[in-house]
């Protein structure tokens, strides 16, 4: 060994800083610009330092929104992008945990047929079969609301194939044991088999409310009213304006706004979430 | 309380494959029933259908005078023991027990007093609220068992209940299994392959083999006149030393009356070191392979002069031509040592050319 073990740590965490600024540092320039004046930015003049406008742009991102391109509050697109990620995500849960019990704990006919087209659908994401889901929320009548904006995107293989692996783990003795104890198939699901669940629940839950509150092309497809747009889709508005000024304070405290909820969710779910995923409690 | 009655009970998996062959068995109210065999042999296939975990495919299974075959486990009134315990992890070792109760609809006051009792017998009663996987292997067992006492079932049902926990343990909680099982006077169907747990425990002992019941009886019964040459090399440790009789050498010590006998069968116990042939016994030269000192008794392995077959009798068995002699104490020949060996009449056990008739001379 020729280095010393001070010399590598240090270089070690030269590389990691370098890492985190490349990462951390358009975040904070979304952070800066957001409190700065919109000509200076306008003007390429936009400093490095926090400004002063802060409370104001918020103020004005959260209750009123742009003067120009999108006239609709940050404040209820955030809540219609709120909306859509809890109900993908609930629903996503509920309905792949549902299908999973069926699967792995009924004998049924065409059980296993049943299981490879839930399995098969994983290679058609939402973009391949983007045309007959909309003619199917358009004839039930679903565009600009929120069943159209989450139902769609509630039925998931993955989930469901992440549940049947879970409870083909949990020993047949347990469900033996709930029968003897008088518990059906019912009571079995739901005093045994959720608990058990939880942090596998938790897990999905982070992934599955992240992707919801990303989702922008099938939002962008359905909603057509100002007041069901979500924040995704305010964003990209705010930008693409022809012939006004980009409202850039704005625009950077919107996405700062955006970045929130998913971190809120990341953070107080953590625990959970590691556990999900690398830990199987039996 | 309860008799538990089997009539020609059989299993047939869809795929064809015969698990129970029909099994004729009858447990008294109260009593203890064992259920041994090599592993496959379909004890646990047995214990399960009583439980009626397992569908029943032919006969009648009556538990207190009622045929059980269609009837939901929960409404047989029994209580099972799983060999992994089955304790739900994420209820407290209370609700475990209580589990049952509740689904019942029993009132919570009587659940109370139910499982504080079950807790105070078996010295749970400082882990109540406890996970079960804060506990040890012998107290989530003692919960397992805790669960089956509170139900207050007419049968208890053990799936091989012993057989994750260390020696030590395994004998403990044996004899306490045997002490409860006689205070609360409760008929019980017990699943073991460790034909020790068998002896120990058993009013009855049902020893089984390929679905089949083999021999049903008192264990020391069953010990002293095993039924057939399975049985003779199954129930016992080290097994019996079972032989060909065609060799002139044993045929004619055993006289004339003997001459339809094909196999011979003598328990190492049964051997004495000696120079003599008692009167109508057996004596056998042998080379001396290996010894085994326990401590209160020693094993000695020797290879008998001629080459000959021993009778496959039961999977594990030892290699043709090798005979085992325990003899008390430590004191044994040397390895290489020629000695001869005898058992007397009485000891030996005589059984038909296939092994499945026992012939008393």
């Amino acid at each position: 060994m020729v280095e010393e073990e001070g010399f590598r740590r240090y270089v070690a965490h030269i590389i990691l800083w370098i890492g985190i600024a490349i990462v951390a540092f358009p975040v904070y320039i979304a952070i800066v610009a957001s409190t700065q004046d919109n000509a200076l930015i306008a003007n390429g003049q936009m400093s490095l330092l926090p400004g002063g406008h802060f409370l104001q742009t918020y103020y004005q991102t959260i209750f009123v929104g742009t003067s120009g391109s999108t006239r609709e509050p940050v404040g209820n697109m955030m809540l219609n992008s709120l909306v859509m990620a809890l109900l993908i995500a609930v629903g996503k849960i509920a309905i792949s945990i549902i299908s999973a019990y069926a699967i792995v704990y009924f004998r049924f006919p065409f059980r296993m047929p049943i299981f490879w087209i839930i399995f098969i659908t994983l290679m058609l994401p939402v973009e391949v079969r983007i045309y007959p889901t909309y003619k199917i929320v358009a004839d039930l009548h679903m565009l600009d609301s929120y069943a159209g904006l989450s139902l769609p995107l509630i039925a998931s293989a993955t989930a469901t194939l992440l549940f049947r692996q879970f409870f083909m783990t949990v020993p047949d003795e347990l469900l033996e044991a709930s029968r003897i104890d008088g518990a059906g198939p019912f009571r079995f699901f739901w005093d045994t088999l959720l608990p058990l669940s939880r942090t596998n629940m938790a897990a999905l839950f982070v992934i599955l409310f992240i992707l919801g509150w990303n989702q922008y092309l099938w939002p962008l497809l359905i909603t057509t009213r100002d007041d069901m747009q979500t924040i995704q889709i305010g964003i990209r508005k705010m930008i693409t304006t022809t012939d006004a000024l980009t409202e850039w304070p704005i625009v950077m405290a919107t996405a700062v706004l955006a970045m929130l909820p998913p971190v809120f969710v990341v953070v107080v779910m953590q625990k959970l979430f590691v556990r999900g995923l690398v830990e199987t409690e039996k | 309380m309860a008799n538990v009655t089997l009539r020609s009970v059989r299993k047939t998996y869809p795929g064809g494959f015969e698990a129970i062959k029909g099994v004729d068995v009858d447990v008294g109210d109260g009593q203890f029933c064992v259920l041994v065999g090599p592993s496959g042999c379909g004890k646990s296939t047995l214990l399960r259908m009583v439980a009626g975990l397992e569908t029943v495919t032919g006969g009648e299974i009556d538990i207190g005078g009622r045929i059980v075959n269609q009837v939901e486990p929960a409404d047989r009134d029994i209580a099972m023991v799983f060999q992994n315990y089955a304790l739900y992890p994420h209820m407290s070792v209370y609700n475990n027990m209580a589990y049952g109760l509740r689904n019942r609809g029993m009132a919570e006051a009587e659940i109370k007093s139910r499982v504080e009792e079950a807790a105070r017998v078996l010295e749970l009663s400082p882990m109540l609220e406890r996970k079960p996987r804060q506990l040890s292997g012998g107290q989530r067992q003692r919960v397992a068992m805790g669960r089956a006492i509170v139900r207050q079932p007419k049968v208890f049902l053990f799936d091989e209940p012993l057989s994750n926990l260390d020696a030590k343990l395994r004998i403990a909680m044996r004899v306490e299994i045997r002490k409860l099982q006689r205070r609360l006077n409760t008929t019980s169907i017990y699943v073991t392959h460790d034909q020790l747990e068998a002896m120990t425990l058993a009013d009855i002992l049902v020893v089984m083999n390929g679905g089949q019941v083999e021999q049903v009886g008192n264990p020391l019964a069953i010990y002293e006149k095993p039924a057939t040459t399975f049985v003779a090399s199954f129930i016992g440790a080290p097994p019996m030393n079972l032989m060909s009789t065609r060799p002139e050498e044993i045929k004619s010590q055993l006289g004339g009356s003997a001459s339809d006998v094909g196999i011979l069968g003598i328990r190492p116990e049964d051997f004495v070191i000696t120079d003599q042939t008692p009167a109508g016994g057996v004596a056998l030269p042998l080379t001396v392979e290996a010894i085994e000192r326990v401590g209160a008794e020693t094993f000695v392995y020797g290879s008998r002069e001629q080459e000959e077959q021993r009778v496959a009798a039961t999977p594990g068995e030892l290699p043709p031509g090798e005979i085992i002699v325990r003899i008390p104490g430590t004191e044994a020949p040397a390895i290489g040592a020629k000695i001869r060996v005898a058992a007397v009449r009485a000891k030996l056990h005589l059984f038909s050319g296939d092994g499945r008739t026992r012939i008393e001379a």
